[in-house]
């Protein structure tokens, strides 16, 4: 049976006035709409985030180079950082998640379809409040502009004393107001997951997307909801004179690092678990082999689930702590890699003996298996805590948290980008485009990570804005900048690539990949309404149970 | 096949799957819970490391009688939502208003000793840490009795206007979880400032 013989005919609609359907996409509450709209969200925000990083590498190209002023160095790496996780990856993780949970599991839309809108627009408002800083934070102090105090924003950096101005503000009610959108939009995942099943979708047949997303949901509770009341502790010390973290006061400085670190690392494997979900479901395609280990790899994620949550005081090895404090973060970061470890050679056994086919999502998935390896290995490198004690704050940590989020979990993203683009928009990308993103993004990812490690290692601390020559770090911080500008031509490939394949693509037919979860069971793109019929199942590949009906997957399972 | 639809499966299996409603409730307790886990554990934690005065032991007293009103209210609108379910709205409104009444009580109790300590007392938000840690966890907890009686004050105007029906039971029962949430912090939010701050 051919992938086309499930095609739906195309219903063609009339064409809208230009008004008509900006007003229809701005009161949406189809879960497909609301994660386009997640995901073009965070591209906009990719490319402003990708301009302060140039300005940051640029201005670290040689010594003693004057292209921004420290001030605005400061406001750079504090915007880059904050507008990458929380306008970036959380959304366009929470828009991929939106568009294919319900698709995979054979729902027509999320449990609560007007809290999805409404998540989604509290993410956008608050992306938008962060970046009206630049406008509104002076304030009658003639102070800085965009918040320069970290994106983890150390006290007493925080305080009305040592940060005038409105930029601090700005920069907490954007976090307070895109997590309420962040917890609504868990509480959507989780109630979606759990209640809104096809029949025959037991948790034991769910795509391990579902899983995983599932999961991730959680930590977002688990994990946001302290960052919220942290926030919430801030606002009180700068607007009401509490003295929460006011040393000055009997307050504790190390308290903001505990809260916002208790929400700062499970906040990394929000991030990582879709990644890993999008490898779980291109690279058995890709394979042509069902994934190794299913029962396993649910397990390891909930694993990490739970380790995740007893980790946070790693990133505070260095503020000195009690021995037997250090010796418990030690021994739990350790313990995480062993799920990890698990899944990285799930994923191997998978591809091993399969028909590998080495088209654009599978080549980025490759890179990320290995690229999200390494990192882990600089990971465990820095949970020694007298390795961290010589290298906390340093370049190399730098290099070990891009190396994740970058070489693991962008690369995992761009996967997912050409994987679903086809179902998304009905057209099918240009492979040779994309296979001169993912080489050209590779050759910069590497410039510049991989050297990253060395400045940090030679004893490079972060977040200065410039430095002595002669210290050995002048190569390394060069070659580190020309790997950006190849990222950055990567990022533009692929950004001219979705905007080419979109207008002028070829028709990409409902299942191109001949892959097996129900997303591919839809037209592309999916009708307002999913499915007409709803779907029942019987094993955790249901096309490949439609497609080979004398050799189905359920009678093995 | 031209493009017809083919239902996936042989005979359906009927969906025995958890309400989305409850389990939407459960989850948004759970991250209330972490928020207010992250006061409780500030408030603990700052327990006498206060500058300056007025101490807990000098101002506080235990709000024993309003304490009582918020925990009955429980039991009050558990009786709503129980009589609810075998059609009988009248009940319901007379146990779902006693419960608003209560929880009115309690923001009074509450009203009464925050002028105290403000106006006798002189402990502000600002004045020691104290005065931070205190006004902020008991002041999240009353934000949370008052946003749940504007929702059972909503639900009361439906009542009364007829609106509420036995199907409803089921909504009626997920604004009670949050209620009984409501209650049940302040068992700890009770513990931690009154007995073991004090």
């Amino acid at each position: 049976m051919s992938s086309d013989s499930i095609a739906w005919p195309q219903t063609e609609t009339a064409a809208h006035p230009f008004l008509d359907r900006m007003h229809e996409w701005v009161t949406t509450v189809d879960h497909k709409r609301l994660g386009i709209l997640y995901i073009i969200y965070a591209l906009v925000f990719l490319l402003i985030a990708g301009i302060e990083a140039i300005v940051i590498r640029i201005q670290l190209i040689r010594p003693h180079n004057d292209f921004v002023s420290p001030q605005v160095f400061n406001r750079m790496f504090t915007m880059h950082g904050t507008t990458m996780i929380f306008f970036v990856i959380m959304p366009v993780l929470f828009g991929f998640a939106n568009y294919l949970i319900p698709l995979m599991i054979g729902a027509r839309d999320m449990a609560f379809p007007r809290l999805n809108a409404f998540s989604f627009w509290m993410t956008a408002f608050g992306g938008l409040l962060l970046y009206f800083s630049l406008v509104g934070a002076n304030g009658l102090y003639g102070a800085g502009n965009a918040p320069d105090v970290g994106w983890f924003a150390y006290a007493p950096l925080t305080s009305r004393t040592f940060s005038v101005g409105h930029s601090t503000d700005f920069w907490t009610l954007a976090l307070l107001v895109s997590g309420f959108g962040s917890i609504g939009t868990a509480i959507n995942i989780v109630a979606t997951v759990l209640c809104m099943r096809c029949p025959g979708m037991t948790l034991a047949k769910m795509p391990l997307f579902a899983w995983l997303n599932l999961v991730m949901a959680g930590l977002v509770i688990l994990a946001v909801s302290p960052l919220t009341a942290a926030q919430i502790m801030l606002l009180v010390d700068r607007y009401l004179g509490g003295h929460f973290f006011d040393t000055q006061a009997g307050g504790s400085a190390v308290m903001w690092m505990h809260f916002f670190w208790i929400f700062g690392h499970p906040e990394v494997y929000v991030l990582v678990l879709p990644a890993f979900a999008f490898a779980s479901e291109i690279i058995p395609v890709f394979s042509r082999k069902p994934i190794f280990g299913y029962s396993v790899m649910v397990g390891a994620t909930v694993a990490i689930g739970f380790i995740s949550m007893s980790v946070w005081a790693h990133h505070m090895f260095t503020v000195g702590m009690s021995a037997s404090a250090n010796t418990f973060f030690v021994l739990s970061t350790m313990a995480i890699a062993v799920p990890t470890g698990i899944k990285i050679f799930n994923w191997l056994a998978t591809m091993w003996g399969g028909k590998i086919e080495f088209k654009t999502p599978m080549l980025f998935c490759i890179a990320f298996l290995f690229q999200f390896l390494a990192a882990g290995l600089t990971g465990i490198m820095l949970s020694v805590a007298p390795f961290n004690w010589h290298l906390g704050n340093s370049y190399f940590v730098v290099a070990h948290f891009h190396y994740v989020i970058v070489g693991g979990i962008l690369f995992s993203l761009f996967g997912a980008f050409y994987y679903w683009f086809p179902k998304m928009s009905g057209k099918m990308y240009s492979e040779t485009l994309g296979k001169v993103h993912f080489w050209l993004f590779l050759i910069g990812f590497h410039l510049t990570f991989d050297f990253m490690h060395i400045p940090g290692l030679l004893g490079m601390p972060r977040r200065i804005y410039t430095y002595e020559p002669g210290r050995g770090w002048d190569t390394w911080n060069l070659i580190v900048t020309i790997g950006v500008f190849f990222q950055a031509a990567g990022i533009l490939v692929f950004l001219g690539n979705l905007l080419w394949s979109y207008f002028r693509g070829k028709a990409a037919g409902s299942d191109p990949w001949d892959a097996w979860t129900l997303e591919w069971l839809t037209p592309s793109p999916p009708p307002v309404y999913n499915f007409a019929v709803i779907p029942a199942v019987k094993s955790r590949r249901p096309l490949w149970d439609l497609k080979h009906p004398a050799d189905p997957d359920w009678k093995f399972e | 096949m031209n493009g017809t639809y083919i239902p996936l499966q042989q005979q359906p299996v009927p969906p025995q799957l958890p309400e989305r409603g409850q389990v939407a409730m459960f989850v948004l307790i759970a991250a209330e819970a972490a928020i207010f886990t992250i006061f409780v554990v500030a408030y603990i934690f700052y327990i006498g490391k206060s500058l300056t005065g007025p101490t807990p032991h000098d101002v506080l007293a235990a709000p024993i009688f309003y304490s009582i009103c918020l925990l009955s209210s429980s039991l009050t609108i558990h009786l709503a939502v129980k009589a609810l379910r075998v059609g009988n709205v009248g009940i319901f409104s007379k146990w779902w208003f006693a419960t608003i009444a209560l929880g009115g009580i309690f923001l009074y109790g509450t009203a009464t000793e925050w002028h105290r300590l403000i106006y006798r007392e002189g402990l502000t938000i600002s004045t020691n840490l104290f005065g931070t840690t205190y006004y902020s966890l008991v002041g999240l907890h009353g934000f949370h009795v008052v946003v749940g009686l504007l929702c059972l004050t909503l639900v009361l105007g439906f009542a009364l206007t007829g609106r509420v029906k036995q199907e409803h039971a089921y909504r009626v029962d997920v604004l009670s979880l949050y209620w009984h949430f409501v209650d049940a912090v302040w068992v700890v939010v009770f513990t931690v400032v009154y007995i073991v701050g004090r």
